[in-house]
């Protein structure tokens, strides 16, 4: 059996973990709420837009456009929401097996566009071309930086140096649920039942096509800009569950230490009396 | 005419800029200044820098609108706006700065010049300096 010394200094120790745990998920707690009220705030400006572009895009039908037709390039571009910080679970981890476990998805032909430290890390590691590594943005998302980013892969799209174009990031479902998500950005695809309950027939001005070269980018903008906000609330909530669970654990280590501690003092307790009556007996 | 209202809702990305009933609405568009009433053909029109002009009840209440594009239907408009602000959200000295820099840039013809970035800029800094007035 461990001494009593060694026994206390672990529980000591663990205690130490324990209090930075407990303090961890404070914080991470009044991030989330301060995430999730952010997602939320700019859910609104997602719905209207998403309906919006399905509208036109059911209404002009199958058209020759360009964002719209799969392009000839064979290379792909994903762009990756991770966090920057880990101690989040699973969190990070996840979003990188969208893009490593995908059998779509060919290591030669795609190009990273890492946003945050950790999914740009561990895909370097597996050996994935990281095209762009933006780390700044996940800390303080804007809509000007989303827009920014969206403005350079659509350029490249245009350019042909690819051919379509992916989002893979955390939806946040609720605080402890989240789900990783890819999403295509481009070629932009209809979905069907839109399609079939488009409404009152819509004008444009400028005519279908040109709109649709000035809809499209902001929709992608804004599709980043939604995949960001709901990533860092994700995060949050990832962190808020792994401190949570690091607590508690570290609560149960304490009580079988105690138990121990409290073991070995009594036995101690008991071999010095048994030492104090044994000599005492040999001298009477 | 001015007995019926609509409902404008603008939306940018970081908020719920303005939602409630109004007479009129006026804003520039690519295709020039519009403004419509209660009633309208749907319509989806693309946002350039201008001034909105929301015509309520109560009087007139003027922002500077930048881009983003709005759907118009019978009973209401959405403005989905990347950029919207309220006179006193308006910086003018920057404007100002704005403006002057956009106008020195599109004077002096250099080689790369981006001039549709030149000219948006300086739309901006037009509609932002003509909301404070």
């Amino acid at each position: 059996m461990a001494s009593m010394r060694d026994i206390k200094r672990r529980k000591s120790s663990i205690q130490g973990t324990q209090q930075i745990t407990k303090a961890m998920k404070l914080v991470s707690t009044v991030k989330l709420q301060r995430a999730r009220a952010n997602a939320e705030k700019s859910q609104n400006y997602f719905d209207s837009m998403y309906r919006t572009v399905n509208s036109i895009l059911a209404r002009v039908g199958h058209i020759e456009h360009r964002y719209l037709t799969p392009a000839t390039s064979q290379r792909k571009a994903v762009v990756v929401i991770t966090s920057n910080r880990g101690l989040a679970g699973g969190y990070n981890s996840n979003v990188v097996k969208l893009v490593t476990k995908n059998d779509d998805f060919k290591k030669e032909d795609l190009d990273i566009y890492a946003i945050g430290n950790k999914g740009r890390d561990a895909l370097s590691r597996y050996g994935y071309t990281i095209k762009e590594d933006l780390p700044d943005v996940i800390e303080l998302p804007s809509y000007a930086e989303a827009s920014a980013l969206a403005a350079r892969l659509l350029e490249s799209y245009e350019a042909g140096e690819i051919g379509e174009i992916y989002l893979a990031y955390t939806f946040f479902k609720n605080t402890v649920s989240h789900e990783p998500r890819l999403m295509k950005l481009l070629p932009v695809e209809v979905e069907p039942e839109a399609e079939s309950e488009a409404q009152a027939v819509m004008n444009f001005e400028p005519e279908d096509i040109e709109a649709l070269d000035m809809i499209i980018p902001k929709y992608i903008s804004s599709l980043i800009y939604g995949g960001l906000m709901e990533a860092v609330a994700s995060e949050n909530g990832a962190r808020m569950q792994a401190m949570d669970n690091a607590t508690s654990n570290a609560e149960e280590m304490i009580d079988k230490l105690s138990l121990q501690y409290n073991r070995a003092r009594q036995g101690s307790i008991t071999q010095e009396l048994t030492e104090i009556i044994a000599g005492a007996e040999a001298i009477s | 005419m001015a007995d019926k209202t609509f409902t404008l809702r603008i939306i940018t990305p970081e908020r719920l800029f303005f939602e409630g009933e109004a007479e009129m609405v006026e804003f520039n568009t690519t295709e020039g200044e519009i403004g419509v009433y209660p009633g309208h053909i749907p319509l989806t029109v693309i946002v350039k820098p201008g001034i909105l002009r929301i015509h309520e009840k109560e009087g007139v209440r003027i922002a500077a609108l930048h881009s983003g594009f709005a759907e118009i239907l019978p009973e209401g408009i959405s403005v989905l706006a990347e950029v919207v602000e309220w006179p006193d959200e308006i910086d003018e000295k920057r404007a100002n700065e704005a403006l002057t820099r956009a106008q020195d840039r599109l004077k002096v013809k250099t080689e790369n010049l981006d001039i549709a970035r030149a000219e948006t800029a300086l739309q901006r800094a037009i509609a932002r300096i003509n909301v404070l007035k």
